[in-house]
């Protein structure tokens, strides 16, 4: 009864192409929204809101900028973390070499800088498709993290190789507690998101799914495939690239190479499969869910030691720990290949019916 | 340039990239019989090495310890057939893909779960030194181990080679791999088919384990070996035998001479990435690898 489009007339072009079109969707978005803006930080605490809810809100963006490759343009790619890399090292020089650009430009101009990254280690997706491309995008993953290693230039010749990452401010109003960096976060990724959920809606996003679906028939109708691809990853790039500056200055507060190590590169395509592949909302299903779910498996396992009184070695619980990760991300995969993202449609489906059986 | 020092830089090399082709071969018999890129082959090899060391360990006799090794591994293989991959048939790659990733967790966790996570040594009863004849007569220092594990690679190949040439099994695997429809269409217990190619996996990823053991120890850098393997895989294709011991013998030479000649000029630590350079330039050349089956794209 509550969740129907029935009587809801669209009697403009602009009415016909919003984004959410359904009433009770805008609502529940602004209210999502409002909430996530107001209350989260009202209500949050320091561990909650720096250890938990911001980089769920990272890796969900980083997640968002692969679904795009992946997802939308059907390009498999196990490089995100390098991407990622190439955002926070290259923000931490232009804060650092440019100061008087402010952090906003630092960052869209790091994210530039992946983006270019992107189209050159896009380029063998030309000639090459499925495992051979993913395969060769850990080039892109190993070649990246050596070439931030091995130049002093990237860490500003530190001798740790680990660098203290800037505080940063827009406009003298310092991003300094975990409440302010959560905002910021949440603010970018809100922009970034409804950008992304506009541009799948646009040529450019009906392009990627042709090349997806068939790459030969999408050039036979003459999609470019070169300009498609590369687009792909180029926006791809930027995004992970955004993510990987947030992730040092607003989660982890230092910039070093092995923050982005495969093992993060293959989280975040966890997060895209887990959530959906080709969904928006996936990806932050998926994010919540890869980011959550060690710390649910943490506090179980705390819990039972301490009711039972066994004492647990931690080298025991850690392997539990990835056992019962691994096996789960199988069990998903079984039940639901298509993700959160479609149970989400499927529980839609239902409360449009509701309560009626047909 | 030092004629001795560059032949045994490329003999090196090339000995290393049997190594490579030995962890490649797994990749390459589940990809070839089933389509699934199995990335748990790392995984595979660490676990079977550590088990295997892990028995010795305990006083175990050596036969006896392959033995028990082998048959676990082969079970192993069922296992993951019957729990992983049977509830996933006629899915989209990328999700077989994406679960032999968690599989990977899952294996880690467990063999770590069970044996410990302390570094083991491993001894075949091979000394891992020169070859006193080699470096007198010519001054070129070949390892002994090396020698033996390159006979072991050629000796898998060979029996892998019969048995899918000449043996009722194999030929219903090449079967199987050419088209799985008109496999069935024929009588070919598919399922059967897939629980013996994760069970020769198994098997190949043990003789990998303990050569690799060896040479690094048993401990869970093991694991990282698979990603040596796959710029192998790039060149040679992922569906082909022979591609995986050529492929494998190109990257190891070219590696081993980038990071002697090459290495110094940019300041080392290059072999991360290079092998994986040298198979995205051949990939432009052929896309699908030396020997990898053509595709032609229709509409």
């Amino acid at each position: 009864m509550l969740y129907r489009e029935a009587g809801q007339f669209k009697s403009t072009y602009a009415e016909d192409q919003q984004i959410f079109p359904i009433r009770q969707d805008r609502v529940a978005v602004s209210l999502l929204l409002a909430f996530a803006f107001v209350v989260v930080p009202a209500i949050g605490d320091q561990y909650w809101l720096g250890a938990i809810i911001t980089p769920f809100l990272i890796f969900a963006l980083a997640a968002l900028g692969l679904n795009i490759l992946t997802g939308y343009a059907g390009q498999l790619s196990l490089g995100t973390a390098a991407f990622m890399a190439v955002g926070a090292f290259m923000t931490y020089n232009f804060v650092l070499r440019m100061p008087w650009l402010g952090i906003l430009p630092s960052i869209i101009l790091a994210g530039l800088c992946a983006a270019a990254v992107g189209i050159v280690f896009g380029l063998p997706s030309l000639r090459i498709k499925g495992f051979y491309l993913a395969v060769a995008t850990l080039a892109c993953q190993f070649f990246v993290l050596w070439v931030l290693q091995r130049f002093g230039w990237f860490t500003n010749y530190s001798s740790s190789g680990v660098v203290t990452a800037q505080q940063i401010a827009i406009l003298d109003f310092p991003f300094n507690t975990p409440e302010r960096k959560y905002l910021l976060t949440l603010g970018i990724v809100v922009v970034m998101a409804l950008a992304a959920k506009n541009l799948m809606r646009s040529e450019t996003g009906r392009a990627f799914m042709a090349v997806r679906d068939m790459d030969v028939a999408a050039s036979v109708i003459g999609i470019p495939m070169m300009k498609t691809k590369l687009l792909a990853f180029a926006i791809s790039s930027f995004y992970c690239g955004v993510a990987g500056a947030l992730h040092a200055f607003c989660f982890l507060g230092t910039v070093e190479p092995e923050a982005y190590s495969l093992d993060l590169s293959f989280r975040i395509l966890f997060m895209v499969i887990i959530g959906g592949v080709g969904s928006i909302l996936g990806s932050f299903l998926g994010a919540a869910f890869i980011t959550l779910f060690p710390i649910f498996l943490n506090l179980v396992s705390t819990g039972l030691s301490q009711a039972t009184g066994v004492e647990v070695s931690h080298a025991l619980i850690s392997n539990l720990e990835s056992i019962i990760f691994g096996g789960l991300i199988v069990f998903f995969l079984i039940v639901e290949p298509q993700g959160l993202a479609r149970l989400w449609q499927i529980a839609k489906e239902k409360l449009r019916l509701w309560p009626f059986p047909h | 340039m030092d004629i001795a020092f560059f032949v045994e830089v490329l003999a090196g090399g090339l000995l290393a990239g049997v190594m490579y082709s030995l962890v490649a071969l797994g990749f390459v018999l589940i990809y070839k019989a089933s389509g699934v890129f199995n990335f748990a082959q790392g995984a595979m090899v660490f676990f079977a090495a550590l088990t295997f060391v892990s028995l010795g360990e305990r006083g175990w006799n050596f036969w006896l310890a392959l033995a028990v090794t082998l048959v676990v591994m082969v079970l192993l293989g069922l296992a993951i057939e019957r729990v992983v991959l049977r509830p996933l048939v006629n899915q989209p790659p990328i999700t077989l893909f994406m679960a032999t990733i968690g599989l990977t967790f899952v294996l880690e966790g467990l063999s770590q779960l069970v044996w410990g996570s302390q570094p083991h040594g491993l001894e075949l009863g091979i000394p891992d030194v020169p070859m006193e004849w080699l470096s007198q007569k010519w001054n070129i220092n070949i390892s002994q181990f090396d020698i033996f594990a390159a006979f072991v690679a050629g000796l898998l190949v060979a029996v892998l080679a019969v048995f899918f040439q000449k043996t009722r099994i194999g030929r219903a695997l090449r079967a199987v791999a050419d088209d799985h429809q008109a496999a069935l269409a024929v009588g070919i217990p598919l399922q059967h088919i897939w629980a013996i190619v994760w069970g020769v996996a198994g098997f190949v990823a043990l003789v990998a384990g303990l050569i690799w053991g060896v040479r690094n120890g048993v401990q869970f850098a093991l694991t990282f070996v698979a990603l040596k393997a796959l710029p192998v895989l790039l060149i040679g294709g992922f569906e082909s035998i022979p591609g995986a011991i050529l492929g494998g013998l190109i990257i190891g030479a070219t590696e081993k001479l980038a990071e002697v000649y090459v290495g110094p000029m940019v300041g080392g630590g290059i072999e991360s990435w290079f092998a994986y350079v040298v198979a995205l330039i051949f990939l432009l050349f052929r896309p699908e690898g030396l020997f990898g089956e053509k595709h032609i794209d229709r509409v």
